[in-house]
């Protein structure tokens, strides 16, 4: 397995092809490395945790999470004092297991391979990209996964559903209470009244919302919208509705509404699930796509719909809206396409053919999961086996290129 | 490999820091000194990292110089690690079993991280319940058995003519078994797909034409399945063609019977003739039966309801594409889709259903609260979105209804022992990661059979159950697992209990004797059988009664 890799070379044909690969630097020697995480306990560099969407910190040497495979830990180059040509060599001070290796390049291996297989994934729609929505403006409007982080019992907040308000608000007190004891020694009164006023404001919120109970999920932020992806995403209407349940058996007080436009649920067992979810947890699923949101002086998000089966323009005021952001190619996809010679739909999906949903136009070269187009992971797990089959044939014929 | 008298059990253990993750909370020269004085235990070490290729040698090195008969590693979960340690074991002459793991880490030093003193007792109470099992350990082995290269594909539509395909091509012999005279299945009877405008016959006609060509792949059209005998790797089916039976030798076998449209009879004014369901249109417009002049569709007739629970997935996609051929034959014909939810989920569906509109296709929502009445030449509904109810000619009514399960999943699930979802569609292994397995090993599932299916999603379907079973195929043998279930046929007294609670299909009983016997090439060793069985016949290897006895006799001496 060649993680932490990208493919730089490529070439030849069906039966024959041969790959370049780049392995990146970890800084850390796999083979020696136990992921026991003493380094990363001593490491004295807090930078944002991108996996967690910065609701918390990680540190300069790191494991993206808990069961990330291979299960090693790596050095971030752009943060690491060593690396940066400051002093520090906690981590290597402290491996028992001597794994810690500021001095590793990077390496390249060669493969020659009769078939390939691309399953580069998806990338979660930008938000941003819609104004009127106020996501990264309005804190307690976050994407779909930040809220799977916020609801897994290994996230930031272990599973209780704090608005990011809060969570960043409780960091903020902290501060303001080194701050204001500052203060208090100088002679400006104004400076400290200024805290303390904050102090009060940020108190309130954090006390007032410890745990979002109202909350609204926001379908096709970016799917089924002519501005940006024509396309429905398929997997959305299913998240949405299974945060909404897993919130409600963490609080039972949770309070959630669905605004959608068709809710999908088109799985095995997913209309009964969304059945339930109405009945059982009391999901109330609202017809209609949100215009706009705003916030009030809280910062709760009110939303502002028509709600369609109702027939009124009418608003909402939530503790924390969750977006259904849409499935988007990834960025990357393009470079690989490229090095691979592979077409790309309108969307930048990998394009394959009609009768054959696992053939891109290359022969020998077949592609699975959402680097063709948004898939659930049943959907994927199945594809997956179709595309091991395809190459497998490929494989097993000396390179011959058999059609489906 | 090594005989062993429970009188002369030499246990070997070794503790490990984890680095500092054991090490830095618990006090390991208590633990070491503590492992010293237990029963049988001949030799003590603390490795840095008994998991790092330093602490592997040490246990190898020590088995033959301390004449080690039994091994005990402290350290983190056997889930990550046992593996290892038994494969260190085997390696240095031990069987892999006589060895234990006690997870002072996950489960001691890291929930107790501020009780050092409380956490280093409670670390030394699992080193003696792992070290008081191990002593009762017995060696066990895993069985090789036979494997027939060969597989069989139980129906004969797209998913299961992509399976025999794909198996074939891999070079394993397939026989395509189909009940009805044709390959093709439900394929045959549909008008044209899109977004190609393709009749279906020319993807029949090609794949159809390259399976006959595949010397690998033997067609049994006119035939049924009449029995299923053996387990993976040594099935036996009898199928019958033609009257004739024929007992097919095969390693593996999947499930590709497909599904059929409802009649929906007494539903809507269904009455096949100015009342028809999507596939009676598709025979119509292939006939090239002249087009009315107004069309309205009904989504959901006999799905989503109570006696249906399911959302068939297909039948949105159906009639949007029935919706653009008609508009695209008469641009004057008006057509109105009544539905609760379009299902027209991914960019090929979202695009159609775009199309559709430009065409000038009208949508109406209905509630299922008040449904549509149909009538002579018209359709009244409630248009919910307007808030009232609205009436519109109709000389053609067409039904969207779901797939069912076809009439005899019911036999095939018994003869196969997989099961059935309230629906009758076969039910996975696992919903999310084993779609296309079933919980039983050698068996596999696709296409309809599983749940409603596009043409691109039963093709990818049959692929993939063919790459699950070839993952059987392209082992030369297989073999048991050590840890598995056996029951006593002495003391057996035929209650059943334990295959009512076996997960796996892996206990049969056999009438002739009374008795119930495990099949220890699907027993899993989850140990169901063992702890159901009221006579305390079934019993599992490695979690014997005495060996879990003489645990908890140490977590309570403690």
């Amino acid at each position: 397995m060649l993680a932490y890799s990208e493919v730089t070379e490529f070439s030849g044909q069906v039966g024959d092809f041969k790959v370049k690969v780049r392995k990146r630097p970890r800084y850390v020697d796999q083979s020696r490395c136990t992921a026991c995480g003493a380094c990363a306990e001593k490491c004295p560099t807090k930078v944002p945790n991108e996996f967690n969407f910065g609701l918390d910190d990680r540190k300069a040497i790191y494991k993206d999470y808990a069961q990330g495979i291979p299960s090693v830990y790596t050095i971030d180059p752009e943060n690491c004092r060593v690396l940066k040509g400051q002093k520090c060599g906690v981590c290597a001070k402290v491996c028992q297991a001597k794994a810690v290796d500021y001095d590793q390049k990077e390496s390249f291996v060669d493969l020659n391979v009769a078939a390939v297989i691309v399953s580069t994934g998806y990338e979660l729609f930008d938000a941003t990209q819609i104004p009127e929505y106020g996501y990264g403006k309005l804190p307690n409007v976050i994407s779909s996964l930040e809220m799977e982080r916020l609801l897994s019992a290994g996230g930031p907040t272990k599973g209780h559903l704090s608005r990011p308000s809060t969570v960043r608000g409780e960091v903020r007190l902290k501060d303001l209470a080194k701050l204001i004891k500052k203060a208090e020694k100088s002679e400006d009164p104004t400076e400290l009244e200024a805290l303390q006023a904050e102090q009060k404001r940020v108190e309130h919120q954090v006390h007032k919302y410890h745990t979002a109970k109202k909350l609204g999920f926001i379908q096709c932020v970016g799917s089924r919208d002519f501005r940006f992806h024509k396309y429905c995403s398929s997997y959305c209407c299913m998240h949405s509705i299974k945060e909404a349940i897993i919130a409600k058996e963490h609080e039972p007080a949770t309070e959630s509404f669905v605004f959608y436009m068709d809710l999908r649920t088109v799985g095995k067992g997913f209309e009964e699930y969304k059945v339930r979810g109405a009945k059982v947890s009391g999901l109330q699923y609202v017809r209609g796509r949100i215009a706009e949101i705003a916030q009030d002086e809280d910062l709760n998000p009110v939303v502002r719909y028509e709600d369609t089966e109702q027939r009124k323009v009418t608003t909402m005021t939530l503790d924390m809206v969750i977006l259904a952001n849409a499935c988007s190619a990834s960025r990357g996809i393009v470079k690989v396409a490229d090095l691979l010679g592979l077409d790309l739909d309108d969307n930048n999906f990998v394009r394959t053919h009609p009768n054959r949903p696992l053939d891109t136009n290359v022969p020998g070269i077949f592609t699975c999961g959402c680097a063709q187009g948004p898939l659930d992971i049943p959907e994927s797990v199945a594809q997956a086996s179709s595309a091991a089959a395809r190459a497998a044939e490929t494989v097993m014929t000396g390179g011959q290129a058999l059609a489906v | 490999m090594k005989d062993q008298k429970s009188s002369d059990v030499r246990i070997g253990v070794f503790i490990c820091d984890c680095g500092s993750n054991i090490a830095g909370y618990l006090k390991m020269p208590t633990l070491v000194d503590y492992a010293k004085t237990l029963d049988n235990v001949v030799f003590v070490q603390e490795n840095l990292y008994t998991c790092s290729e330093g602490g592997i040698n040490e246990i190898k090195e020590a088995i033959p110089r301390e004449n080690l008969n039994r091994v005990v590693v402290a350290s983190c979960t056997p889930r990550t690690h046992e593996p290892l340690f038994q494969s260190a074991c085997e390696e240095a002459g031990l069987n892999p079993y006589l060895f234990e793991m006690a997870n002072i880490r996950d489960q001691c030093s890291w929930v107790h991280m501020r009780e050092g003193e409380k956490g280093t007792e409670r670390a030394k109470g699992q080193i003696a319940m792992a070290v008081a099992k191990a002593a009762r350990l017995r060696p066990l082995n895993r069985i090789e058995l036979s494997l027939t290269h060969k597989a069989v594909v139980i129906g004969g539509g797209v998913a299961g003519m992509a399976a025999a395909m794909a198996l074939g091509n891999m070079g394993y012999e397939v026989d395509l078994i189909e009940k009805q005279d044709r390959l093709g299945g439900l394929l045959n009877d549909l008008n044209l797909i899109l977004p190609t405008h393709e009749p279906p016959s020319v993807l029949l006609d090609d794949l159809i034409g390259r399976l006959e060509n595949n010397p690998k792949v033997a067609i049994r059209t006119n035939s049924t399945v009449k029995k299923v005998e053996g387990y993976i790797g040594n099935y036996v089916v009898t199928a019958a063609t033609d009257g004739n039976e024929n007992k097919i030798k095969t390693g593996v076998i999947v499930v590709a019977v497909g599904a059929r449209v409802l009649k929906p009879a007494g539903l809507m004014g269904y009455n096949g003739d100015r009342v028809v369901t999507h596939l009676e249109l598709e025979a119509m417009l292939k006939q090239g039966a002249a087009t009315p002049k107004s069309v309205v569709m009904v989504q959901c007739v006999g799905s989503r309801c109570e006696e249906r629970t399911y959302c068939s997935r297909i039948c949105c996609m159906t009639a949007v594409k029935n919706a653009i051929l008609l508009k695209e034959n008469d641009p004057t014909t008006s057509v109105t889709i009544l539905y609760r939810d379009m299902q027209m989920y991914g960019v090929e569906n979202e695009d159609m259903f775009r199309r559709s509109k430009e065409l000038g296709v009208r949508y109406v929502t209905f509630d299922p609260e008040k449904p549509p009445i149909v009538e002579d030449g018209k359709v009244d509904v409630y248009h919910l979105r307007m808030g009232k109810q609205i009436s519109m000619p109709a000389d053609l009514v067409v039904l969207s209804t779901p797939l069912i399960a076809q009439e005899d999943v019911g036999e095939i699930s018994t003869m196969l022992k997989v099961p059935l979802n309230e629906n009758g569609f076969f039910l996975e292994g696992h919903v999310k990661l084993k779609p296309l397995d079933f919980a039983t090993d050698g068996i596999y599932l696709c296409g309809n059979a599983r749940f409603p299916s596009t043409i691109r999603e039963a093709i990818t379907q049959g692929l993939g159950a063919a790459s699950r079973a070839a993952g059987v195929l392209s082992k030369d043998a297989l073999h048991t697992s050590g840890i598995v279930a056996d029951i006593s046929p002495e003391t057996c007294c035929g209650c059943l209990g334990c295959v009512q609670v076996c997960p796996y299909g892996a206990i049969n009983f056999f009438e002739d004797r009374g008795v119930c016997q495990v099949n220890k090439v699907l027993c899993k060793g989850c140990g169901g059988c063992a702890a159901t069985c009221p006579s305390g016949s079934a019993r599992l290897d490695g979690f014997s009664s005495d060996q879990i006895y003489a645990q908890i006799e140490k977590a309570l001496a403690g």
